[in-house]
């Protein structure tokens, strides 16, 4: 029976592991309507939301079963487990027990919370686990799945099918992307030799739920009669919280995994309701110092990881701007303008709702099918979503970030509630206005203006009268279509300049 | 028009004057077109006579649905009286006999106006036709359809209607049997037409072959005086095929002839579109006559046909009526060849034309904004000629359709070079050896392409 809750265990952990992947990968919008869930499922994103039914629900089952959330619903947990599985093939019996080293878990709690609190989202979540999750998903695994995917729709083209379709492969941020590589390769280095390390020392969910699952109904029994303190348990528990010798187990670790069952030869292991045992004081003596070693990754190693990232970034970017078509009249990249005020996507309601809720989990950045989302480069808002129009512009039919936002960061919206919504105004730049600088009669932004608020008149610019763009900035929305197709490059004539609360218009 | 275009067009203008002033230094400076009033020789429209009543009736027939209008002093729309007498009083004088209208036309102000400005010339100078228009289920008794007949005389000052038709039959016999049987109102208008007030009765017919033949079969009870039908070169052979509700004109007209009913001709310019013709058309009828329009063409193929009493013309401005004059003052029958071209060639490229006649040369570019204008009119064109647009989002089909249509635009031009980069600089037009307007095709090309991508109705 317990052997087979194991196994229940994996099939879950998979279904979550893979729905979820998914639903990163995926640029279509398909999975959404079906994973989205999962998403909304997870701890952190459900506080952020206020989504009390999810936060209810999750302490529920973690007050009955113990931290099975951190073994099943949590994806970057089950990523750990892989991880752990290799280091498992290349050694057995690799794990031992040590100390809860719970000063420093409650340390990494508060400053987590207080960062939250002061709106430091940005850094705060650098440790959270499901958005470390979604960086690793967006920025490693998605490319990965784009080209894959844009083999396909090149064969497909090629038989006349419409099935696939291709779609750019962008660098949507390089220190993303070096985050989301240091986050695999601390968490492979801490899960290849000490199992659950991150989920026990510094995971501020795995903290929390340790709290409530000390006190759940079913919990790991060592049965004394049938225990002869072999340790085999304590050898194989990758939350390290077996402490056989005392026949005690740490509760507020343990992630429910059942291995330790299956591995005990006397059937001394068992799960259910608990029974307190004589002395189960809190040993101190026992096990200190093994997990220590696993904390900190191998410097040399990850500089050079770090290096040929960035290495590897910058020749992806030349081979970007190299590509030009024959025959054709080049067109030089666009560059982002200087914004006094960053744009972020309607829905948000104002930067600071963004920046109190957003975990900076990509989810939105890997579903914006116009390339306008990018994570934040600015150091206290790292990995926020926020806008820029060099690859497309928020288009009218389009709410898919908001409908992905798992924690109310973006919260979803109507396609009649977006063209209302004002998440900035344009701005011209008429030194680098075509229709001023040539004759080529240029009137693009306002032929195209889905509000109407940019309008061709005569100006006065130094000294001549041209006929040229202006805005009405109570028409505007922010949408970013003028600067989009603004003919003049690097630098559109015409920009947005993002609003701190998002107004109606 | 904004100042933008203005400019263009003033310096197209200016290019075209140069170039007229040029050649026109041999011959003095009149364009071969005899485009203006002078040039139409007074008393020459060609009549039609109608054998039942003896009229003798202008091939050219007043179409009084399309008056002009203007800005009233509160704002509202208004007709435009003075402008809509001038037109009345010169298409009298040049011969122009046959007015027709409806009590609905011109949101109702049709009759009113077309009424003041005839009601200054003596009556027996031109012929009046208006319409039985009881669509309204308020109007379809008998009390109520009456009115409507007594107010259309009072309106246009006449005590009687020298052509009177049951307006619009075709959707069912059992709305003609509801509007027309039942309300008593055909009774009561052959008795008019017995007593003289009525003096041709008829019928104007949009619709389905069964409800016509029925029509036809109830000819030797009633006795229709004429009938009103759709006619031009493109419905002759291709009604049907562009809209399976309607007959192709052929028959209709074939029909009509054996039972010797007069034929009056409405949409001979089949709402303007063989009016607007693309290049290709433009060429192969300017190849022909280089100086007549391609509506002229359009006008002489109906009156071609001598069962045709008149072919009406909604003419809104002074320039349509002059062209149509000269098309018909006198009329020159065209030839069976000429008939069978427009029937045949002409009316195959015009179903054809919603294609754009690139033909890939690109001398277009490259364009300096970065387009690919060859190859956005390519996969439109490659779109339109297998079937692949999505003509409503009601269409079956329109979810497979649109996938393939917005994935292969992306395929087959980079985003950055599509339509909706077109600044319209206009630097294209010179070179394209086929004149397409390139700039308006891409503008055309992108709104397409916004509808789908926003799912907005097509």
């Amino acid at each position: 029976m317990f052997n087979s809750m194991r196994k229940i265990r994996i099939i879950l952990a998979t279904v979550f592991l893979l729905g979820i992947t998914w639903l990163f990968l995926d640029f279509t919008g398909t999975a959404h309507a079906w994973l989205g869930w999962m998403a909304k499922l997870q701890f952190l994103p459900a506080v952020l939301a206020l989504n009390v039914g999810v936060i209810i629900g999750l302490v529920a089952i973690t007050l009955v079963l113990g931290r099975i959330y951190c073994s099943v619903i949590c994806p970057l947990g089950v990523l750990q487990d892989v991880f752990a599985w290799f280091g498992k093939k290349a050694k057995k019996n690799r794990y031992s027990y040590s100390k809860a080293k719970n000063w420093l878990r409650y340390a990494v709690l508060v400053v987590f919370v207080v960062l939250m609190v002061l709106g430091l989202a940005g850094v705060a979540t650098l440790i959270a686990p499901y958005s470390a999750f979604g960086r690793i998903a967006q920025s490693l695994l998605q490319p990965l799945w784009m080209w894959g995917n844009n083999l396909l729709a090149m064969m497909a083209e090629r038989a006349d099918s419409y099935a696939f379709y291709s779609v750019d492969v962008w660098l949507k941020s390089l220190p993303v992307l070096i985050i989301a590589v240091v986050t695999v390769v601390v968490l492979f280095v801490l899960a290849w030799r000490g199992g659950r390390t991150y989920c026990n020392t510094i995971c501020p969910v795995g903290t929390v739920l340790g709290f409530v699952s000390r006190f759940s109904l079913l919990k790991i029994r060592i049965e004394e009669d049938k225990c002869i303190k072999c340790g085999l348990c304590a050898k194989n528990c990758k939350a390290s919280c077996i402490d056989f010798k005392n026949m005690k187990v740490d509760y507020s670790r343990c992630v429910d995994c059942f291995d330790c069952i299956g591995k005990c030869k006397k059937g001394a292991m068992s799960y259910g309701p608990y029974r307190p045992h004589g002395a189960n004081e809190a040993n101190k003596a026992n096990g200190a110092n093994e997990t220590n070693k696993a904390n900190g990754p191998d410097e040399s190693r990850r500089e050079f990881l770090t290096a040929t990232t960035v290495a590897l970034g910058a020749a992806w970017l030349d081979a970007q701007a190299k590509k030009v078509d024959g025959g054709l009249a080049e067109i030089e990249d666009k560059q982002v303008p200087e914004r006094k005020t960053k744009v972020v996507p309607p829905g948000a309601m104002s930067i600071k709702n963004l920046e109190q809720h957003c975990t900076g989990c990509q989810l939105c950045v890997s579903k914006c099918p116009n390339d306008v989302l990018r994570p934040s480069t600015d150091l206290m808002h790292l990995m926020q979503p926020e806008m820029s129009f060099e690859r497309g512009y928020c288009r009218p039919e389009c709410t898919a970030c908001g409908d992905v936002c798992p924690t109310g960061a973006i919260r979803p919206i109507t396609k009649e509630e977006k063209a209302a919504i004002k998440v900035g105004h344009a701005v011209l730049v008429r030194k680098n206005c075509v229709a001023v600088t040539t004759e080529d009669g240029c009137g693009l932004c306002a032929t195209k203006c889905p509000t109407g608020a940019v309008m061709m008149t005569t100006v006065e610019y130094e000294g001549k009268s041209v006929y040229a763009p202006v805005v009405d900035e109570e028409k505007c929305i922010g949408c970013g279509t003028c600067e989009h197709l603004c003919p003049a490059r690097p630098f559109a004539a015409i920009y947005v300049e993002g609003h701190e609360v998002h107004g109606e218009v | 028009m904004d100042r933008r275009e203005f400019i263009k067009k003033l310096g197209l203008g200016g290019a075209a004057v140069g170039t007229a002033a040029v050649v026109g230094c041999k011959g003095g400076s009149q364009g071969e077109t005899g485009s203006s009033l002078s040039d139409v020789p007074k008393g020459q429209m060609t009549l039609r006579e109608n054998h039942n009543s003896g009229d003798k009736v202008s091939i050219l027939g007043y179409g009084c649905m399309r008056w002009p209008t203007k800005k009233g002093a509160d704002g509202k729309e208004e007709m435009d009286q003075e402008r809509i007498n001038e037109l009345v009083d010169t298409a009298l004088e040049y011969g122009v006999n046959y007015f027709d209208t409806s009590p609905v036309y011109c949101q109702g102000m049709s009759e009113h106006a077309t009424g003041i400005a005839l009601s200054r010339h003596p009556r027996e100078s031109y012929f009046i036709a208006t319409k039985m228009s009881n669509f309204s289920p308020d109007t379809q008794t008998k009390e109520a359809s009456i009115a409507m007949y007594k107010n259309s005389l009072k309106e246009l000052q006449t005590d009687y209607i020298d052509y009177m038709l049951l307006h619009a039959i075709g959707g069912s016999m059992e709305e003609y049997q509801t509007r027309f049987v039942d309300t008593g109102i055909l009774d009561y208008l052959m008795k008019e037409r017995e007593e003289g007030r009525v003096r041709n009765l008829g019928f104007s017919f949009h619709g389905q072959q069964s409800v016509f033949d029925e029509m036809m079969a109830l000819h030797d009870e009633i006795h229709w005086d004429f009938v009103q039908i759709q006619m031009n070169y493109l419905d002759w052979y291709h009604a049907n095929e562009m809209n399976s509700f309607n007959v192709d004109a052929n028959y209709l007209y074939d029909e009509l002839t054996k039972r010797d009913i007069p034929v009056v001709i409405m949409e001979p310019l089949l709402g303007g579109r063989l009016s607007k013709v693309n290049g290709n058309v433009l060429r192969m009828l300017k190849g022909k006559e280089p100086d007549r329009t391609a509506a002229s063409w359009a006008f002489r193929y109906c009156g071609s046909y001598p069962n045709v009493l008149t072919a009406l013309s909604g003419m809104t401005y002074m320039e349509h009526l002059v062209d149509n004059l000269h098309s018909y003052c006198p009329l020159k029958p065209l030839t069976e060849e000429e008939r069978s071209y427009l029937e045949n060639d002409v009316a195959n490229e015009i179903l054809n034309d919603s294609t754009i006649p690139c033909t890939g040369c690109q001398y277009c570019m490259p364009c300096p904004y970065g387009l690919d204008i060859p190859g956005i009119f390519a996969h439109y064109n490659k779109c339109i000629n297998e079937g692949l647009m999505p003509s409503s989002t009601q269409d079956p089909e329109y979810q497979k359709l649109r996938r393939a249509f917005l994935i292969g635009y992306d395929r087959s031009v980079p985003k950055l070079r599509q339509a909706n980069h077109c600044i319209e600089c206009c630097r294209c037009l010179e070179h394209c050896p086929q004149k397409i307007e390139i700039p308006t095709e891409m503008h055309k090309i992108d709104e397409y392409v916004e509808k789908l991508k926003q799912g907005l109705e097509l």
